[in-house]
């Protein structure tokens, strides 16, 4: 059966997906090609897919050098690598070992009220101000582990890691104890070295929540010195926070003038480089997180 | 060793594990998966469960300097006190036209999208599609309404300009109450329908494709394929994924409508999650915002089981 090419349909469908590219992809372009073009043409408004320097196509990276040297942005991008790689390695360590020890509810004393207890989190919890207080009565308020640990654990991230090790091969557990390995052993030399697609989906999920979070920090931290890039990039992009920013230092000696837009721009280029960086590679995994979670548990 | 062997085993019969209780032998049998789960079931507890119990402050007057256990119990005037407040049926009103709103549309965007996707029969097309539309996923909150913001600002925004060319003046409408409900589901379904497809587009590879060659055989259309037999193959899944929504159908993320709402959309923009941040944390009324805030928390929370039900009786698809 060899399908017509040309009809209606095969049009319309292809007009739809291609709109849907356009509409994806420019507004990226767009950011990228204001904060490389010239500033004069920023102002005058005249760039919208291509980088224009003078009335022509052209790229600079001037923009960039100067969100880069701006001391505010560079302690806020080493907070978030900071929060994110601790987030990430609390969640992994949280996760693996609930989840194993959850996928055995038959020998878990509790487990499976510990499952049941787990699913209750997905539909109610305490909220934005009880969740607060506790973080402040538990002495976490302004500290780097109130944005860390509280997202170590997610009902969510633990159903999916269970569902994959429930799968794991009952075999290869009973040998291991036969070589006289507790579970510990067990989850630690067996199961985690096959388990890499695993803990790198979940461990990605958590990674890009760790960077992209913005609502826990606003909450319970306090100091702009602790403050992460999403802060940040809120204080320049929506409320505009550019005192000596936009205007380039004097103190260089420098008379330049930045496009108020350009400086927004870059600062979220900048921001979001490194998802953009790693995604094409990490782009199956994800997927494949997305696949394992829609297995009922 | 011959202890640690589940019940199952063949060798047990005379064994002294047997005669134990099951908690018991669980207890020593287990006793490592107990320590596994340990840190699993601390997190649970400080920050799920813990803040579950910090919701009597809604029934109290709670002030943080005599404690919680020795503030003043006041039974339901937090609430009665929300219901009492002059824009209480605004906030209401507006968190649900939002969230209701944003699920009519968002919702079926997704299933549209793959459905139309799963025809191409381009390989290659098909795969970059679905790698672009994906991306917005992964851009973070600030950075979509920094976007949006930026591309419909008053002063030479990109979007602004080009409405601009065509003779619209789209110049107000990120200050404009009535545009901010557009703003909020435009947006939400430019950044999410690409990766919500990704789970309907897997239950459609498993629709066996026997079944469209005897349609096809039988005289059956494009259409009638479509009908009666990909969406009755994709319906669990969508039940499923409709029954997680509904929860959210009485919330909206807080963040997003936090980050998006200027005072002049206040009258379509505050919902009660913004309501409570602002009397909850800005002015400190904990025991006030903690109040509003598990008023909505039920509210969602009969809204899953409801829909659940429903969905159990009529489609037999449930999600416990």
């Amino acid at each position: 059966m060899v399908e017509k090419k040309f009809t209606i349909g095969w049009v319309l469908r292809n007009i739809f997906l291609w709109f849907i590219v356009v509409v994806m992809v420019f507004p990226f372009l767009h950011m990228l090609s204001v904060s490389l073009s010239g500033n004069v043409d920023v102002m005058k408004g005249s760039v919208s897919v291509l980088p224009m320097i003078n009335g022509k196509i052209g790229a600079t990276l001037g923009t960039y050098k100067h969100v880069l040297s701006n001391p505010l942005i560079f302690t806020a991008y080493r907070n978030t690598i900071v929060y994110t790689v601790l987030g990430t390695a609390a969640a992994l360590f949280v996760l693996s070992t609930g989840a194993y020890a959850l996928s055995k509810p038959n020998r878990l004393l509790g487990g499976k009220t510990i499952n049941i207890l787990i699913m209750i989190t997905m539909f109610f919890g305490g909220g934005m101000v009880p969740t607060f207080l506790c973080i402040k009565w538990l002495g976490l308020y302004d500290t780097i582990w109130a944005v860390v640990l509280p997202g170590a654990f997610s009902a969510y991230n633990c159903i999916i890691m269970r569902t994959f090790f429930s799968q794991f091969p009952k075999e290869i557990e009973e040998s291991g104890k036969l070589d006289g390995l507790n579970d510990i052993g067990i989850l630690w030399y067996l199961v985690l070295p096959t388990s890499g697609a695993v803990l790198a989906t979940i461990g990605l999920f958590v990674a890009v929540g760790q960077w992209n979070a913005f609502f826990g920090p606003l909450l319970y931290l306090n100091g702009s010195e602790k403050y992460p890039l999403q802060l940040i990039l809120r204080q320049i992009v929506l409320q505009s926070v550019m005192d000596n920013f936009a205007s380039g230092d004097s103190a260089a000696g420098a008379n330049l003038q930045y496009a108020e837009n350009s400086v927004k721009y870059a600062t979220i280029i900048v921001s979001i480089l490194p998802i953009i960086a790693v995604y094409p590679f990490l782009q199956k995994y994800f997927v494949k997180g997305v696949m394992i979670g829609s297995v009922k548990g | 060793m011959r202890a640690t062997k589940n019940a199952k085993a063949e060798v047990l019969p005379n064994s002294p594990a047997s005669a134990k209780p099951e908690w018991l032998k669980k207890l020593t049998d287990g006793k490592y998966l107990m320590i596994l789960v340990l840190p699993a079931v601390i997190c649970l507890a400080l920050f799920y469960y813990f803040p579950m119990y910090g919701l009597i402050i809604a029934f109290k007057d709670y002030k943080p300097f005599i404690g919680l256990l020795n503030s003043e119990w006041i039974g339901f005037d937090n609430f009665v006190r929300f219901f009492n407040y002059k824009y209480c049926w605004r906030i209401i009103k507006n968190t649900f036209l939002l969230a209701t709103y944003n699920l009519l549309w968002n919702f079926p965007m997704p299933i549209i999208f793959a459905l139309i996707l799963n025809e191409t029969k381009n390989m290659r097309f098909k795969k970059t599609v679905q790698t672009v539309s994906y991306m917005p996923h992964f851009y973070s909150t600030v950075v979509v309404v920094g976007l949006l913001t930026m591309l419909l600002s008053p002063n030479g925004g990109l979007l602004t300009r080009m409405f601009a060319s065509i003779g619209i003046d789209a110049s107000n409408v990120l200050y404009d109450s009535r545009w901010f409900r557009t703003l909020y589901i435009a947006s939400g379904m430019w950044q999410s329908t690409g990766w919500s497809a990704i789970i309907y587009l897997a239950a459609l590879t498993n629709v066996d494709p026997q079944l469209y060659e005897a349609a096809t055989v039988d005289g059956a259309g494009k259409m009638r394929c479509l009908w009666n037999i990909t969406l009755p193959s994709i319906a669990p899944t969508i039940i499923t994924m409709l029954l997680l929504n509904m929860g959210s159908i009485f919330s909206v993320g807080f963040e997003k409508v936090f980050l998006l709402q200027t005072p002049s959309t206040y009258e379509t923009s505050e919902v009660i999650a913004t309501y409570t941040y602002m009397q909850g944390l800005r002015y400190t009324n904990y025991s006030y915002g903690a109040a509003v805030g598990l008023f909505n928390s039920i509210v969602c929370f009969i809204l899953v089981i409801i829909s659940n039900y429903i969905s159990k009786t009529v489609s037999e698809t449930s999600l416990w």
